[in-house]
Order: C-alpha cells, then structure tokens, then sequence
C-alpha cells in the first residue's frame, strides 16, 4: 500500500488511447498530498486518511461533477487525509491496463486505487453500476464485499442513487446517503480513529463504528427476507447497534459550506465549460416524478452574499467565462433578482456570462433572462413543463398552465430570444396517447404566438422529450412504468403529428429518447438485492458506460437478467411495469430520506385523482415530514442585502499597463 | 432576410497593440491538444487581468490567433500565438502573468510586441528531436540512413476528407542520430512545413517504410524551435528576432 506512482509505466500507453488527456491530471486547483501528509502514531500507526473519489463516469462527464469537486476539497482540506480522483476509464485503456496488469488509477498521483483505505463512489444515476465493477476489477478489488479483507479499501456510495443502494448491497460495502460534505469529515474521523488504534477488529469493525452512527447503511449488516410471490417480507439488521431505518444527512446553513473554492478547471473538454455555484439546495416544488426534489429537502438557500463571495472567489480562481447559478430550480431563489442584477452590474464589461440551468416556466421573468444574459452570450432558453396536457400536469403536480408557458415564451420570443427548449415526459402515470400528442399542439402555439410577437418566421422551438421512470422516495414510486414498446409507439405518434404540420412542423425540432435504456434504469433504480446478480451478469457479458447509447445494449440487459432472475419468480416486467401496493415492502424503506412513507402515499391518490399541491415555501407546512424528522428547517431569505458592483476580475492589469 | 440582432450597449474597445508568444507544452501536457490549450490560454487571460481585445457581436470572443501549432502527444518548446489588447501593455510583465496563471508544462518562453509582416509567413521549418526509448542507437542510425538515403517516400495519413498519400521524405532538410545523455536514441532533424504538413509520425512512418525499422514503443518528439529556414546555414532562426 505503497501509493507509489504508475505514471511511468502508464505513459507509453497514453499514446495509444483516444482522448489521453484525460488521464494525465494536473488540472488547475488540483492537488496531489503526500501519502504519509498525516504522518505516523507512537507505534507506527498511520495517521492518514486517504480517500479515492471516483465519478464512475468518463473523465469528461466526471470532471465538472459538484459532488465530487466538493468532497475532493474538503477532504483535502484536513492536515491528516488526502483525496485524489478516478474516472471510469475508455475501452481502449482499459483492455490496455488488463494487457500491461496496471490497476485502475487516479489521475491526481496517478496511485493505484487500491492502495487507497477508500474508494468512495458517487453515483447520480444507476447507469453508471456496471463502471464501478469494471474499476473494482481493474483495482484488483473483489467485485463483492464479503470476499475483501482488510488489504482493500472501503467501498462506499454516495449520490442520489444511495437512496436505493440495494442493487449494489452485493458490491458496497456502506453508503452514504444525503449530502456528502458533512459525512465524509465524520467518517474521515472514525476511520482515521481506527487507523490509530491499529485497525482494532479489521473491516468489519471499522464498518460497525460507521454503521452505529446512524448514518452509513452497511448492507452485509442486514438480512432480507421474502415472501413466497417475491415481495420483501422484511428487512432486519443483524448486528447489534445497528439501526433498523439509516438516516440521510442534511446540512444546514449553505453559507458555512462554500465549495468548490477552488473550482477544478480541467485542460480537457467537459460536458460543462462553466463554474457553477450552488445557489440552494432541496426544493419543495413537489413535482411527483422528482427524485431529487424529494430526497433533497427541505430547502436551504445560501445567501445573496454568500452567493456573491463565491462567484468572486470562483472566478479568480478558474478564470472561466460563465457563471451557472445552480439549483433545481434556479429562479425560486428568494432574491434571485438581486442577485442576477448584482452579478451582472459587478461583471459589466469583463465579458461574463451567468446561467440558470433550470428555469420554471412560472418563475421565469424576462428582466430575469435579460440580466442574466447582459455581460454574456444569449444562447436559447429552457422550460420544463414535463407534461403536454393540462390533465398530465396536474398529475405531476408541475403547477403550471399552458396560459403560462405561452406568456412566457411570447415574452421570451418578444424580447429577441429565437431558440426556446421545452422539454417533457412521456410515460407519466395514468398517461395516454391524446395527453402526449397534445405535446404537439402546445409546441404548434409556441410558434404561433411567436412569430405573431417576433413579427418574423425566423424563431424555433425545441421538444426534447424523455422516458419517465419512476423514482424511490417519489410519490410515484408504487407506480407501474411504460413499457418500451408503448413508450416508443407514444413517441412516434407524436413525431408524426408534429412532422404532419406543414405551418409549424418545419420550425420545431424534435428529440426523444427509445423507450429501452429507461426500463433498464427502471430496473435499476426500484430493484432489490436480487438485481445485483443482473449488473454482475451484464457486466461479465461486456457491459460498460450503459449511459452511453454506443455502448448501451439493451439485449444484453435482458438477457443477462432472464438468466439471473432464473428461478426467483420474479423478472424485469416485475420490477418496471408492475403497480405497488400500499402494504408492499419496498426495496428501500429501510433508508429514510425523512419523507413519510404514508404522506407519500396520500400524495400518489391525490396524483391519480389529479389533486395538485402547493409549494411550502410559500403556504402553510403540509407535513411531508422532512423537517420534523431531520430536525431540519426551510431556509430561505429574503436577506434584504445587495450586492455591490465592484470591480474584481482583471485587478492584475495594473502591473502589465504602460503609462 | 430577418435583421441582424446586435447586442445593446457600446462597441467593444478597439485593439491598440498586438502581442507575439512563445510557449513551450512540457511534460506529461504534451497530451493537450491545441484546443485544451486555447481554453487554458483564455482563462489564465482572465485570470491575469490582461486587457484582452474581444471581437463584437453576441459571442465575443478574444482576439488571438494560432500559428502551426504541434500535434497533440508531441511536446513543444516553440509554440507561438498572438493577442490584440485594448491597452498598451508592457510584454514582459505579460509574460509573468500570463506564465504565472497557465497550468505548469504550459508555459511562456517570450512575449514580444508585434511588427508589421505575417507570423505565419516566418514560420517556415521546424527543428524536431525523437527519442527512442529501447532502441539501440547504431539500429537508430542506420535505419535513418536508409530513410536519407531516398529521394521520396510516400506515406498515408487519415484527414478529415479522407485518405491521403504525401512525401514525407522531401520536406526532411537534414536528419542526424545520437546518443542523449541517458543512452536513449536520438534523432534531430529540420522539417520544412509544407501542406500536409509532415509530422514527426509520418517521418517515422517514412523510416519504417524504407528500413522496416520497428522501435518498442512510439518515439517522444519534441519540437525544439519553429522559425526562419535558411539553407545557407541549414538552421532555423527565430521567427520574434525581427518584432
Ligand atoms: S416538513 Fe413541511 S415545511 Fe418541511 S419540507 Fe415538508 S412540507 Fe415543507
């Protein structure tokens, strides 16, 4: 456990493989500690602890994830742990490194992930399970954790997908859930406690002490029973001190967490060319098919200034040329207009651009968009309103009437924006064919009502429609998921319609998904511990990046879990289009994301009778349960504060001008 | 036609100076490509305050120019861009900013204020060094006498259009083998930029074709300088000398 560097045997590989860039490191703000930073015990003991943190997606979708850049920062932070990062690697490196037998690395000190005493991985969708396995694998870790002994590093998960951990109970050896800053320097603490002591008990005591805080799901700590038809009957901890429900984390007053500082700035591209700042976190919009909104609560704004300190601080630091205020749903900010304005009169003439990458329909404004985009680039605008009928809306609770959509595009359209992106679901609960082909007539109206406000031809409008998949922790959780097929026929109805429009068909674009990759995600996102015998299965067939279309097999998925699920009694249609009952013991009641388990499910009557529910923010509590159980509270402003223009970047020029 | 939409506000500043660079990509960067570059480059600009010259219009972009950059994986210690800037800057303090906010093994060599006459143009031939890592020197030199030893040697390189067959022997004005100081095989060699422009990879290719030489691994090239080709002298002059 040496962490000596592979970079010399790597570097005749780099001219191999597509893209080598992104496994040489170096990247602006990144840091590379030494491997004894924490130096040693009276006996020898090790006194650091040493964290791999791995995106489990390619370098470039990894690179710019606010989870990860976080973790990295905090951990590294402390005078007595390092934290260096890994990305699931391209095929081509990888049959390289099986064919030299170099391990899975990190593009920090480019050490072997193994010599690590973490592998922490966060994962924001399920896609990326089969990459996990592939870098265990290439880490010389045994894809299960009952097989490790204490020579290997602690597998844990993080990210939206540890609401459900069940599917990789198998491979994790903990997780996480909820935010990660706050917990990772609360397990740093124990393992690095453990380490002192001279690793007392090896790996399974170190993950007692974890799992008796509460707040790390150990899954080998826990049995699942079965009913005979292949329900769960129960859920038990085996061990003493081990909790029967594990609580998500939650940290309070964004303000006291500003990171990423030091944003990463890599040299290569990324699927982001931006800084992002973190404007709130949690929203309590309660859209039925949003995970995120749901386990996230409640909200926590951070503040104007807070807010105003870290783009500063940001900016000087990466030099990058946009600003993403970033949030589920960016314009609810209590003071978002203060701070678009500030920002924008504080970067008036350095060519800086601000973004909000997720923008209601109703909370949109267009002096809003026009600060935003007044230093930098106008590029099109983006509103979600999920659902194409009135009807379809309220099912979703997305709280927003075509009336609205269309004064906000005409204003939008008004006010010299030509592209506008709407974007909507198709496979909604209790959805049918006419709720998805009035996607068409919507779109038809956009058009419409714009070239009637631009008073040109010249505008389009964009409908980007994904698969719904129903979600853990969501409303929608007992509901059964649109088949592949239909969801394809759905689509294909409303392309038609679009297409046969010969006023408007040429001015929309269209975009869709097949129906395919979301049954599988389907699978992974509400399966049990059965579901790892699949990733396991598709994974040893070839499969890798399965977020990836080129690489995605859906064949291979299927008949992976046909053979997996042999005998169980239970298949994929069981575990996608299958509805829920009240009673049923689902997969992940053992990991309390706060919510009401009974709230839920009122929420999911009141979405089939079409019932819609206001926002907490701005009404009453209606007791989702989140607060109360987290001893959490909403935190949002006004702060009354403003931000003052003051000029920052470029404050090195004086040094270069002549006078 | 519809208008043409023009941002609100006044007209970018104009550019009062332009600036020549001399960047060198070392190390492990050498995996950056001329674009990772570009993006590197324009936010340490950012970063360092200098007074950068934008273009107008609803995407303003800084105003800099790329000349004859190398191929990614190849190292360089003579790269050459250039700026406009909307104030009257002193070069060398850029160069201490600018080599300060750059990532390290990407750094600048020299900033000169530019004189009339096209960068471009003085960027005639380039001066190469491939070592060769487990190759033995005498196999080194005689396979890169066999390669002088031809008038033309036609390689083939993949281009955006397709396929495409070029000498790669001709452009090649002098080619010498040795030892570095750690034993590695080494060749030096002048190559005149013509179009396509040979590449360390096609000469290479060129050797293999003429010798069947096969070294291990592909060679580390580094470009050593870039300028001015005399053939009186058979030497590469520095391409900023006259700005
Ligand atoms: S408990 Fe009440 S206030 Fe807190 S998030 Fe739920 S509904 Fe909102």
């Amino acid at each position: 456990m040496s962490g000596e560097t592979i970079f010399p045997a790597l570097e005749p590989l780099l001219e191999k493989v597509s893209k080598p860039i992104q496994y040489v490191g170096g990247e602006l703000n990144s840091t590379v500690k030494e491997w004894q930073v924490g130096g040693h015990g009276p006996g020898g003991e090790e006194l650091t602890v040493r964290w791999a943190l791995m995106y489990p997606d390619a370098y470039e979708v990894g690179v710019p994830n606010q989870g990860v850049m976080i973790l990295y920062e905090v951990l590294n932070e402390r005078p007595d742990a390092l934290a260096e990062r890994t990305y699931a690697v391209w095929p081509d490196m990888e049959a390289l490194l099986r064919e030299h037998g170099l391990p899975q690395f990190t593009v920090d000190g480019h050490r072997p992930v193994g010599d690590f005493d973490v592998f922490g991985l966060s994962f924001s969708t399920e896609l990326g399970y089969t990459n996990m396995l592939t870098a265990l694998d290439l880490a010389g870790i045994p894809l299960h954790s009952s097989e490790r002994t204490d020579e290997h590093p602690l597998v844990i998960m993080g990210g939206h997908a540890s609401f459900n951990p069940e599917p990789v109970a198998d491979f994790v050896d903990a997780a996480i859930v909820g935010d990660g800053e706050e917990a990772v320097l609360a397990a740093t603490d124990i393992i690095g406690e453990w380490k002192a002591q001279g690793r007392p008990g090896g790996r399974v005591e170190v993950l007692r002490r974890l799992a008796a805080t509460g707040g790390v799901y150990v899954p080998a700590f826990y049995d699942v029973d079965y009913l005979p038809d292949g329900r769960i009957q129960r859920v038990v901890p085996t061990e003493s001190g081990v909790p029967w429900r594990v609580d998500k984390h939650t940290v309070m007053d964004l303000d006291e967490w500003p990171y990423p500082k030091q944003p990463l700035v890599p040299l290569a591209e990324s699927v982001h060319e931006r800084m992002s700042v973190e404007i709130f976190r949690g929203c309590t919009r309660g859209c039925r098919f949003c995970q995120a909104g749901m386990i996230t609560r409640p909200v926590r704004e951070r503040s104007i200034t807070g807010i105003g300190e870290m783009v500063e601080q940001g900016l000087q630091a990466t030099g990058f040329e946009e600003v993403g205020l970033l949030s589920l749903s960016s314009a609810d900010h209590s003071e978002i207009g203060d701070v678009a304005k500030g920002l924008a009169d504080r970067y008036e003439g350095t060519n800086t651009g601000l973004s909000l990458p997720s923008t209601r329909v109703d909370a949109f404004n267009i002096d809003l968009a026009n600060e935003l985009t007044r230093n930098g680039r106008r590029s099109g605008l983006t509103f979600a309103p999920e659902g194409g009928s009135e009807r379809i809306r309220k099912v979703i609770n997305k709280m927003v009437t075509e009336e609205d959509l269309i004064r906000t595009v005409s204003a939008a359209y008004g006010a010299g924006w030509r592209q506008v992106k709407l974007y909507f679901m198709c496979g909604l609960p209790t959805e049918t064919d006419e709720d998805v082909l009035q996607i068409a007539e919507v779109a038809k109206r956009v058009i419409e009502t714009g070239r009637e406000v631009a008073g040109h031809n010249d505008i389009r409008c964009t409908v980007s429609i994904g698969g719904f998949v129903p979600k853990p922790h969501t409303p929608f959780q007992w509901s059964p998921q649109l088949g592949a097929e239909q969801t394809d026929e759905r689509l294909h109805k409303l392309r038609d319609a679009i297409r046969a429009d010969k006023r408007y068909g040429r001015s929309i674009g269209f975009r869709y998904h097949d129906g395919r990759p979301g049954i599988v995600e389907g699978l992974l996102s509400r399966g049990d511990r059965r579901v790892g015998r699949v990733i396991e299965q598709v994974w040893r067939d070839g499969g890798r990046f399965d977020g990836w279309s080129e690489y995605f097999s859906y064949d291979r998925w299927m008949a992976a879990a046909e053979k997996a699920f042999e005998g169980t009694g239970v298949d994929v249609d069981w575990f996608t289009t299958r509805e829920r009952e009240e009673a049923e013991v689902l997969p992940w009641d053992h990991i309390d994301s706060g919510l009401d388990k009974e709230w839920l499910w009122q929420d999911w009557l009141d979405a089939l009778d079409e019932t819609e529910v206001e926002d907490c923010r701005w009404t009453p509590c209606f007791d989702c349960g989140v607060c109360p159980q987290m001893g959490t509270d909403i935190e949002i402003g006004p702060t009354g504060k403003q931000l003052l223009p003051l000029t920052v970047l470029g404050s090195g020029k004086e040094s270069m001008v002549r006078s | 036609m519809a208008k043409q939409r023009t941002p609100e506000g006044p007209p970018p500043q104009p550019p009062v100076q332009k600036l020549r660079i001399q960047y060198a990509r070392r190390g492990r960067l050498r995996y950056s490509s001329t674009r990772d570059f570009g993006r590197a480059l324009e936010r340490a600009l950012r970063r360092s305050g200098v007074p950068m010259a934008y273009s107008a219009g609803f995407h303003p972009h800084p105003k800099i120019s790329y000349a004859n950059g190398a191929p990614t994986g190849a190292a360089s210690e003579a790269e050459y861009f250039e700026i406009s800037v909307t104030e009257q800057v002193d070069p060398a303090a850029v160069a201490a900013a600018l080599d300060e906010a750059l990532p390290e093994g990407l750094d600048i060599v020299t900033v000169v204020e530019a004189r009339p006459g096209s960068l471009a143009d003085r960027l005639q031939a380039s001066r190469w060094e491939l070592r060769f890592p487990g190759v033995e020197p005498a196999e080194l030199e005689t396979a890169v006498a066999g390669f002088l030893a031809e008038e033309r040697i036609e390689v083939e390189r993949m281009f955006k259009r397709g396929m495409k067959s070029y000498d790669a022997r001709g452009p090649v004005e002098w080619a010498r083998t040795g030892v570095a100081e750690d034993g590695c095989a080494i060749l030096k060699m002048v190559v005149r930029h013509t179009t396509p422009a040979v590449r360390p990879d096609d000469v290479l290719s060129a050797i293999t074709a003429a010798t069947s030489f096969a070294p291990p691994r592909s060679p580390i090239a580094t470009r050593l300088a870039q300028g001015i080709w005399s053939s009186e002298t058979e030497s590469v002059a520095d391409p900023l000398a006259t700005d």
